[in-house]
């Protein structure tokens, strides 16, 4: 039964070393009108062969990327994920391990972590990094905090093109963090950077998307500006995917950059768990939330790695630290280390190119079969959104009955897009796989 | 040992992906990466062996015994890990349309009901990441609770207990209420006078760990919860230490009202250096309007996601949670079955043999039999012969055992905080206790041996001063 | 080099901790050697700005080592006119030198009569003596 390892006479000779008769006896301390009577009300144990049997039934239940040709994307994304992932991820040493409190002990997942942390700097062009947030939503509202602290203001500004899970993230937090929040409506896909300035007056921090949610490059040199003109912080949202091909955050004035990491080696999962990036300029690093670990020397002067400036948590300044993050995503930011070092510099971008080239020619073979751009004038990065004539959700059921899902259905977000779709093209989908989503959506499209 | 950008080599790589004869990708000028990050430039190999030596110079509870207390650092069955990896599970998109995700909302829905059965409420959120963020959306229910009944700005005051994780009064910050912190009386429960003190219509609620993170069950829970309920308050629990309780005594009947779950710890996510975790919470019907969206619903044979809670206090996090962490949980769940209660004696009785077996050699500062965990105090050696709790820890590692919790809880001087979690052998618990007389012996005869310890690591103890006065947390290629 | 346990005579003492020396209708700031004692080695300062205000028995900045972090009490108050910029960046000055070259800050004092309120060197030894 379950994973026990005790024999009953180990029992027995461990009753009569503490001195008691039995197990019951320890339990007395709980007040007998809060005691459960049980047994619990579940169904019986099972054996491991019954388990992998149950959740294959349940597995099959899930219609997942590898049976249903997917264009879903909208912040998960179906990217390829190396082997060398697995293999890392399913070592004991990483797997089995908690945080690395004892550093003589956790030398491995320290020096895993310092090199995490130095590769997400890179990407962003910051000069600092944690060790992992939760996701690409919670990092947001982590961000909200720091700059309230960091300003001395209350106000948060949140571009509409920013993802809307994001944007209902950080209005779940702001209250309890004492802040308001401010959405800039987007100008035909992307924010306008006049409109920003005036709307971020008096604020601690603008967050914005690159590539936003439409998949549209926005001008974002010039929204940093105007944050950086009016006082706030910049912040913004970036696909790590994208940062081999487009500017790093830190090269166009953002003071923090933060972001949703599953595309960089994590599996889609149905949502979690992944991890969330948050990385900043020095500035912010006593500020930051959750665990850093820096460099440093042992007794014997050898090179070592510990986790520090540890005075900012929750276990040390308690009510005044800068999170109450405990857990965080290490094991997922490991397979975001593995990822990008399999992939390199020159990996990195050509999965930018690829995917940049595979939705050119999907958007272009879509156009030639008569859908029209909802955003046409603006350039895109892997994600774009067409009009299909009739309320996308209902051509989304439509198609998945043909084996494509197309995308997903702007309405669920933006009242006025009822009609369009959000098409996601990764490296892992071919121009024979476009050619058949054209298909499907001739035949269902309104 | 090298770090991977020191092996790196321009040229080199490990992964190649397909590159489709298509014209190449456009993007504007001003927006195009001017200078290409500097990732590693690795071959597979290389990229592998370096893996496999950060692996080696790593202690996971694969490796050894992990007493590490307040973090049930038990067994992570494989099967789990096999499961979770189901193409049906690993690639399923997110916002896949409810129809296409049937096996996965049933799947979360059955945990649901586990978790209803554990801490006897009723109303289940699987959002929440981890035990932290569990705890901040419980308070965040709190608010929405008290201000739908028009009591919002009267109630701003959480209390917690002078030996809660720090957890707790950083989320009350982050949650925007004040701060009262509760004694610890010498039986080791929350002092009721002190208590009743405190307790009044600006009280918002308590949050509590039970057992405390001194690992005793609070005696008095029942007078505390009517304290609280009495005067129109809420109450926490803080799941941290469930793993002591289950099937032997439910939150919701000590007269809690919110309850986070550490699927991490109870149900033996593996912890993965540090993450992830889940951080699932059960609530009592009065506050079930409130919980974050979307909630699993069934509807017959059928499944759906939620989004229309009109009193929700929203989301919390993306999508319906951390959906891996419930699989690797359920599985769990199911492999125990009605025995789930046996884990948790056996939890206990492990606990309680290693401090009857240790109990001489080191001060006990709470006379009494502990649940899951317990906590010894070196003050003494620390008197006597000046060894700490630190020295303890590092001597332990020479004998591949990983250390308890040190200087936690903060009520107990020199701490040491002992779980050993109900997945061990006798001759693991009997081998961890013949080491620590052994350490205790050493205190006395050669104290040096402590000090200078450990001596069988990769490295030798670190300079922690050095590190935070430095600030290097990311490699500096050189510069 | 951790400095040696003393209470110089011509300080005025805190029961936080900290002390102050007159000079004028200004005082020099700092926290004792117990306190840098039981903080062990100071990694950060988190000084106040100059021209803030600060009062009595309140917080006016952090002192932080790598384990503990704990608020600076002003024992008496004042506007800051200057702040030990060297102590800011080398903090280990508060353990070398806690009463000299790791003083804190200087006030101008708004309400002189304040140190009647304050411990001598002989009352504040008694004082942590029974700590």
């Amino acid at each position: 039964m379950g994973y026990l390892s005790l024999t009953d006479r180990d029992r027995e000779e461990m009753l009569a070393a503490i001195g008691v008769s039995s197990v019951d006896e320890l339990f007395e301390q709980i007040p007998a009108a809060v005691r459960y009577a049980g047994p619990l009300d579940v169904e019986p144990e099972l054996t491991e062969q019954e388990i992998v049997a149950l959740f294959e039934q349940l597995a099959a239940r899930n219609a997942h990327t590898g049976v249903e040709l997917s264009f879903l994307g909208a912040g998960v994304y179906d990217h390829y994920v190396p082997a060398v992932v697995d293999a890392v991820l399913s070592r004991g040493e990483f797997l089995t391990a908690y945080t690395p409190y004892q550093p003589e002990m956790s030398q491995g997942a320290l020096q895993a972590i310092f090199e995490y942390q130095t590769a997400i700097c890179e990407l962003t062009g910051m000069d600092v990094s944690n060790a992992s947030g939760y996701d690409g939503c919670t990092v947001a509202a982590d961000a909200c905090y720091i700059a309230k602290f960091a300003t001395g203001r209350t106000k948060i500004v949140l571009a509409e093109t920013l993802n809307p899970m994001v944007r209902q993230v950080v209005k779940t937090y702001a209250p309890g963090f004492g802040l308001e929040v401010v959405e800039v409506p987007h100008t035909d896909g992307a924010i306008d950077p006049d409109r920003l300035a005036t709307a971020t007056q008096d604020a601690a921090a603008v967050i914005f998307q690159q590539p936003n949610f439409f998949g549209v490059l926005e001008d974002v040199p010039a929204l940093a500006a105007a944050a950086n003109e009016a006082g706030a912080l910049p912040v913004a949202h970036v696909d790590p995917l994208s940062l081999g091909l487009l500017e790093a955050p830190g090269a166009y004035g953002c003071a923090l950059a933060i972001g949703e990491g599953q595309a960089a080696g994590n599996f889609q999962s149905y949502g979690g768990p992944h991890y969330g990036f948050l990385a900043s300029r020095t500035d912010f690093i006593r500020r930051l939330p959750g665990r850093i670990v820096g460099e440093t020397l042992d007794a014997a002067n050898e090179r070592g790695y510990v986790l520090t400036l540890q005075t900012r948590e929750q276990h040390i300044r308690r009510e005044k630290a800068t999170s109450n993050m405990t857990t965080n995503q290490t094991l997922l930011a490991l397979a975001g280390l593995v990822y990008l070092s399999w992939l390199g510099p020159q990996g990195l971008r050509e999965v930018g190119e690829v995917c940049t080239s595979l939705a050119a020619y999907a958007k272009s073979e879509l156009r030639a079969a008569g859908f029209e751009e909802v955003f046409s004038d603006r350039a895109t990065f892997k994600e774009f959104a067409i009009r299909v004539g009739r309320p996308a959700g209902e051509v989304v059921r439509a198609a998945r009955e043909l084996g494509v899902h197309p995308g997903y259905a702007l309405g669920r977000d933006y009242a006025s897009l009822d009609d369009a779709l959000l098409v996601a093209v990764t490296e892992k989908r071919t121009p024979a796989e476009i050619d058949r989503l054209v298909d499907v959506l001739r035949q269902v499209a309104g | 040992m090298e770090l991977i950008y020191e092996k790196s080599r321009p040229g080199r790589r490990a992964g190649r992906i397909p590159r489709p004869d298509l014209p190449a990708a456009v993007v504007p000028d001003a927006l195009r990466r001017a200078t290409p990050p500097r990732l590693p430039e690795i071959s597979e190999p290389e990229l592998v062996r370096h893996f496999t030596a950060l692996a080696d110079r790593n202690f996971g509870i694969d490796t050894g015994f992990y007493p590490l207390g307040s973090c049930t650092m038990k067994h992570n069955p494989r099967v789990n890990e096999r499961v979770v990896n189901l193409p049906g599970f690993r690639d399923l998109h997110p916002l896949q349309e409810d129809e296409g995700a049937q096996g996965a909302l049933d799947l979360m829905w059955r945990l649901e009901q586990y978790l209803v059965e554990m801490t006897g409420l009723p109303g289940i959120s699987l959002q929440p990441a981890a035990g932290s963020q569990g705890e901040l959306t419980g308070l965040m229910l709190m608010r929405a609770y008290f201000a739908d009944r028009g009591e919002g700005e009267q109630r701003d005051t959480i209390i917690t207990a002078d030996t809660a994780h720090g957890t707790n009064p950083a989320s009350v910050t982050m949650a925007g209420y004040k701060l009262e912190k509760v004694a610890t009386d010498e039986r080791g429960n929350l002092d009721l006078a002190d208590l009743r003190a405190k307790v009044n219509e600006r009280t918002a609620g308590l949050m509590l760990t039970n057992p405390s993170t001194l690992g005793l069950f609070d005696e008095g829970i029942e007078q505390v919860a009517e304290i609280f309920h009495d005067a129109g308050a809420l109450l926490y629990y803080d799941g941290a230490n469930l793993n002591a309780v289950v099937g032997k005594s439910r939150p919701g009947d000590m007269g809690f009202d919110i309850v986070h779950i550490n699927l991490h710890k109870t149900f033996s996510q593996p912890h993965g250096g540090g993450g992830p975790g889940g951080g699932p919470i059960a609530v009592r019907e009065t506050i079930e309007p409130f919980l974050p969206v979307p909630r699993v619903v069934r509807e017959g044979d059928t499944f759906r996601l939620d989004r229309d809670q009109p009193k929700s206090i929203g989301r919390v996090r993306g999508f319906a949670g951390p959906f891996g962490v419930f699989v690797r949980s359920y599985a769990f769940m199911r492999a125990y079955g009605p025995s789930l209660t046996e884990m948790s004696e056996v939890a206990v009785l492990n606990a309680n043999y290693l401090l009857a077996r240790l109990r001489d050699a080191y001060e006990l500062p709470y006379d009494r039999h502990c649940m899951h965990e317990f906590v010894l105090s070196a003050r003494q050696l620390k008197r006597e012969h000046g060894v700490s709790a630190l020295d303890i820890a590092k001597r332990l590692m020479d004998f591949d055992i990983h250390p308890p919790t040190v200087y936690f809880p903060l009520v107990v001087p020199e701490a040491l905080m002992i779980e050993p979690t109900e997945t061990e052998t006798k001759e693991r618990l009997d081998n961890f206790v013949d080491v620590m007389l052994q350490i205790a012996g050493e205190a006395a005869d050669s104290p040096e041996l402590l000090h200078d310890a450990p001596h069988s690591r990769p490295v030798r103890r670190l300079d922690e001063v050095r590190a935070a006065k430095e600030q290097t947390v990311r490699h500096g290629f050189g510069a | 080099m951790p400095a040696v346990e003393s209470y110089p005579d011509d300080l005025h003492y805190h029961r936080d901790h900290d002390w102050a020396r007159l000079e004028g209708d200004e005082a020099v700031l700092g926290i004792t050697w117990f306190a840098q004692d039981s903080l062990g080695e100071l990694v950060h300062f988190e000084a106040p700005a100059v021209g803030a205000t600060i009062a009595l028995g309140t917080s006016y900045g952090e002192v932080e080592s790598v384990k503990a972090v704990s608020d600076v009490i002003a024992p008496l108050s004042g506007e800051i006119v200057e702040v030990n910029d060297t102590a800011v960046d080398a903090p280990e000055l508060v353990n070398d030198d806690p009463y000299g070259q790791g003083w804190l800050v200087r006030i101008k004092l708004s309400n002189p009569s304040e140190v009647d309120g304050l411990l001598d060197s002989a009352a504040y030894s008694a004082y942590i003596a029974e700590l």
